[in-house]
């Protein structure tokens, strides 16, 4: 087993004055070197409590855990302390949705990056301490070059109420490239662009990790951005897995009720799309056994009563139901 | 502009709106001309989508047409009479005629008011029916929109998301408008909840006898619902047309643009070849000439000189100097 | 009823409001509760300065007259300050400041900066000012106190219409065509009411201490009105030996201010938006 990032029936939940809100249900995830993996659900679906989970930043006195691990290269992210510590920001990086609040408005982008870069980039044995403020901002300006930043010297001045929208965003991706991380969790990135710069934005993101053999997780709720830069696709639903497959395999062949559904409700020219009665479960009030099936036309008893597991096929399509489609005929999507 | 026999329900002729910018003192040091020479005209029944992306206007565009705010120049027509021009005040029997829907319609609703006094809200203050008259009326559109009529006496906060939005469009419906315009009603819904919201305003409109104006970024949602869409770009509108034709042959360079950075599930990664580069500039200071020659790929040193006018061929308008050249 | 029942969950609030309770009690039924009713006029100057015992609880003051139950009138005296001051504060300070914030024009900022005059000088400067020039009374230290806090309130009230204009519901009630009045009185207005409440219950503190200090002061009613900074005022000869002269209106005056600040501070809990269900 090669993954770099192993996720494992991890079960979360969050203490609330109304009960335990069960936001993670036994989730199954992995992520190998070099991949880039999305991360697809729609809002409720737990897709941002695991990327926080992985990183760490899960409130701790209400958090809690109940089963299952996330290793990132062999260390336990969720109860490593020191070691998982010395990952995060160095071999595991992240890149938020909303590039403007992750800034501190108060500081210039320069003096963001040097802080960054004097605690989590890697020595390169120059200057005092195996670090040089020099070479520090050569790196920079570097990497903001290659980020396809224009006049990267002038970036550094500036504060970050005085760039757009995309260009704080590629300044987070070279943020977290500094590092030289082997994993960077990009949570909704593009979320807030405008398609032509979402377009850009993806387009660099996936041949920086690929031309760095770097590994992707890549959260969204936007199927065509999945399409665009991911290689395999992991579809949550209410806090579980649903359904993980290569990308075209996915998009031409899904098995899973839920992603079906889901593909069917892309709009489309000339057909109506169509919507999923019903509305995402509240992790307080969790059905039982598989989540979906409230909403499934596919239901049965065994439905309610056991929670199917994620079955892995020999061609990498992992699926988590009772009655998955299997006739590759039905395509949902192409 | 419209065509032949039905005249158009909305004509916007030459609108313009510029923000003043202001610098030291609060002295005007500048214009953002959010608006310039925005021409079209609506046809009764349609659903008009407004593409662009941030800066482009379609915003404002809408908040100017709804009287939110009014315009520098240029007037705006409903039905031959003009509803909007620089230092008109909108007519309140106007307002009935056509509504806004904001992003969040739910939103629109005060938090303190039971959901039956927001729906008796707008009776109260344009007509004077009696109380049974506006309860009946408030009923007959609740369940025109799939709410059961108990929910009346609920807060907003005592309903679901998809409700209040319910709730927030019936709340407009209950004037009996003839247009409506949605400003960004898809944004950050999730796709299955949006399908459902589409899928809505489709029965809406038919039930109800209505005509959109559909303002979106999302272009997939455009080409599925709407009849005729308008491209705009810093202000200006740079195509206009039927909306399979325009996303089948886009001819202006920013629409070209636009659709090709758009995923396609199923074709080749759109991202490996994307060719636009930059931003649109700042809208307080736009380029003169053509607005989308810093970035346009094709642009030629006359783009600089002359801002070009809408050209229709066969009811398909490019605002572009060069565009015949341009066809593939 | 469900905010009465969150309320005596908040172990502060409850005493805060218990303590209210006990101040309105008392002076409601001062004649009732007051051993010696008639001592907020006579005096038996024989018994003068009598320590607490069986028959005068708190002691008796300088005329000989009962304190306690001097206190209890004083109860009366103090509530009626207090709340007239208050009332009228926001009579004129509140409409000023929904106007104010609604409409965001050049009248708007003379009002605010007019406001601000005010808000300069501190209050209590001003209301000594304002109570000396027109004479010693309880008219017109209630005059001084309702316009040296009218400005506080306008400006709260200013920056709370200002935000809540932006408010979607408000935009989307101007673009359906209600007029100005109707967005501000059924809009507005009862949206920015847990902040007003709240404050109001505060400033009743605040004001209590004011008119107590310009009763001590001298500024306040004249003699023998049992008003408790001017009893603590006349305490000051005797001090420390009747200890218990000066510390009854003072504990009064204390458990007062206390009681509004604790109520207040529970109401802003129970109006969180957060929790709030409807008002």
């Amino acid at each position: 087993m090669n993954s770099l990032l192993d996720i494992q029936a991890l079960s979360l939940g969050f203490r609330t004055e109304k009960g335990i809100a069960k936001v993670l249900d036994r989730i199954d995830l992995s992520v190998r070197p070099g991949e880039i993996v999305g991360l697809v659900g729609e809002s409720g679906c737990g897709k941002s409590t695991l990327a926080r989970a992985i990183l760490g930043t899960l409130p701790e006195g209400q958090t809690e855990i109940n089963s299952g691990h996330i290793r990132l290269d062999g260390v336990d992210m969720l109860r490593g302390n020191k070691e998982a510590e010395h990952l995060r920001g160095r071999v595991v990086t992240f890149v938020p949705q909303d590039p403007f609040a992750s800034f501190n408005p108060l500081f210039r982008i320069g003096t963001q990056i040097q802080d960054l870069m004097r605690f989590k980039a890697p020595r390169d044995g120059s200057g005092r301490f195996g670090r040089s403020r020099k070479a520090d901002e050569a790196s920079a300006i570097a990497m903001l070059d290659a980020v396809q930043l224009p006049q990267p010297k002038a970036i550094l001045n500036k504060y970050p109420h005085q760039l757009s929208g995309g260009q704080r965003q590629r300044v987070m991706i070279a943020m977290a490239l500094l590092p030289q991380p082997r994993m960077i969790i990009a949570d909704e990135p593009t979320t807030a662009l405008d398609v032509t710069v979402q377009a850009q934005i993806l387009g660099l993101l996936r041949r920086l990790a690929v031309e760095r053999g770097v590994s992707v997780l890549f959260t969204t709720h936007d199927l065509g951005a999945a399409w665009e830069i991911c290689d395999r696709i992991v579809v949550m639903y209410a806090g579980q897995t649903a359904e993980i497959a290569p990308r075209e395999q996915f998009f031409a062949d899904p098995r899973h009720p839920y992603t079906r559904m889901l593909l069917e409700s892309l709009p489309s020219p000339g057909r109506d799309p169509v919507g999923i009665p019903g509305g995402v479960p509240s992790p307080l009030k969790a059905p039982d056994g598989c989540r979906f099936h409230p909403r499934c036309p596919r239901a049965t008893e065994i439905c309610h009563e056991s929670r199917p597991a994620l079955m892995t096929g020999a061609d990498g399509h992992a699926i988590a139901c009772h009655h998955p489609w299997l006739a590759k005929a039905e395509a949902a999507h192409v | 502009m419209s065509e032949g026999s039905n005249p158009a329900i909305l004509e916007v002729d030459n609108l313009a709106r510029h923000f003043p910018v202001r610098g030291f003192l609060n002295r005007q040091v500048g214009s953002l001309r959010a608006l310039d020479n925005v021409s079209f005209a609506v046809e009764p029944g349609e659903i008009l989508g407004i593409v662009g992306e941030s800066g482009c206007g379609k915003s404002t565009l809408g908040k100017t047409l709804m009287g939110i705010h009014e315009p520098s120049e240029g007037e705006v027509r409903m039905m031959g009479e003009r509803i909007a021009s620089p230092g008109q005040k909108r007519a309140a029997r106007i307002r009935a005629r056509l509504q806004y829907v904001y992003q969040d319609p739910g939103a629109s609703l005060d938090p303190r008011w039971t959901l039956r006094r927001s729906l008796h809200e707008p009776l109260i203050i344009h007509t004077d029916w009696p109380r049974e008259k506006r309860e009946e009326k408030v009923r007959e559109i609740v369940k025109a929109v799939g709410l059961p009529v108990e929910h009346l006496d609920l807060y907003p906060h005592e309903i679901s998301g998809g409700q209040q939005r319910r709730v927030g469009l019936a709340r407009i419906l209950v004037l009996g408008p003839e247009l409506v315009i949605f400003d960004e009603p898809t944004s950050g819904l999730d796709v299955s909840v949006q399908a459902t919201v589409l899928r809505l305003f489709r029965d809406l409109k038919s039930e109800f006898d209505l005509t959109y104006l559909f303002i979106s970024h999302d272009l997939a949602v455009v080409q599925s619902i709407c009849d005729r869409v308008i491209v705009m770009y810093l202000g200006r509108i740079v195509e206009i047309g039927r909306t399979a034709e325009v996303f089948a042959s886009p001819r202006h360079p920013y629409t070209q643009a636009l659709l090709s950075a758009a995923p396609r599930i199923g074709g080749p990664r759109v991202t490996e070849n994307f060719s636009l580069q930059g931003e649109p500039p700042d809208p307080s200071n736009v380029p003169s000439g053509c607005r989308f020659r810093t970035r346009c790929p094709h642009a030629l040193p006359d783009c600089a000189e002359v801002d070009p006018k809408l050209e229709y061929e066969d009811s398909h308008g490019v605002a572009c100097l060069h565009w015949r050249e341009l066809k593939a | 009823m469900d905010l009465l029942k969150r309320f005596a969950r908040d172990r502060a609030a409850f005493i805060g409001l218990s303590l209210l309770a006990l101040l309105v009690l008392a002076a409601l039924f001062a004649p009732l509760l007051a051993p010696f009713p008639n001592d907020v006029f006579d005096f038996h100057i024989g018994n003068r300065l009598q320590p607490p015992s069986g028959t005068a609880l708190f002691g008796t003051d300088r005329m000989g007259s009962d304190i306690f139950s001097r206190l209890l009138f004083g109860a009366r005296i103090t509530l009626m300050l207090a709340g007239i001051a208050v009332g009228s504060a926001l009579i004129i300070g509140v409409p000023i400041g929904l106007v104010a914030g609604y409409y965001q024009n050049w009248v708007s900022d003379a009002l605010m900066r007019i406001a601000e005059i005010f808000l300069a000088v501190p209050q209590i400067v001003l209301a000594i000012a304002i109570a000396q020039t027109l004479g010693p009374s309880i008219e017109n230290v209630i005059l001084a106190l309702s316009l040296t806090y009218w400005p506080f309130w306008a400006r709260l009230v200013y920056a709370e219409t200002r935000s809540m204009r932006n408010e979607v519901f408000v935009e989307s009630a101007v673009a359906l065509g209600a007029s100005p009045w109707r967005v501000i009185v059924l809009h507005i207005l009862p949206n920015i009411a847990s902040p007003i409440i709240v404050r109001t219950s505060i400033g009743m503190g605040a004001t209590i201490l004011t008119a107590a200090t310009l009763g001590f002061l001298g500024l306040g009613a004249p003699p023998p009105t049992p008003e408790w900074g001017r009893m603590i005022a006349e305490s000051r000869e005797f001090l420390p030996e009747a200890w218990w002269y000066a510390l009854a209106p003072g504990v009064a005056i204390f458990l007062t201010v206390l009681g509004f600040n604790l109520f207040g501070d529970g109401l802003r809990d129970i109006l969180d938006p957060r929790t709030r269900r409807s008002v």
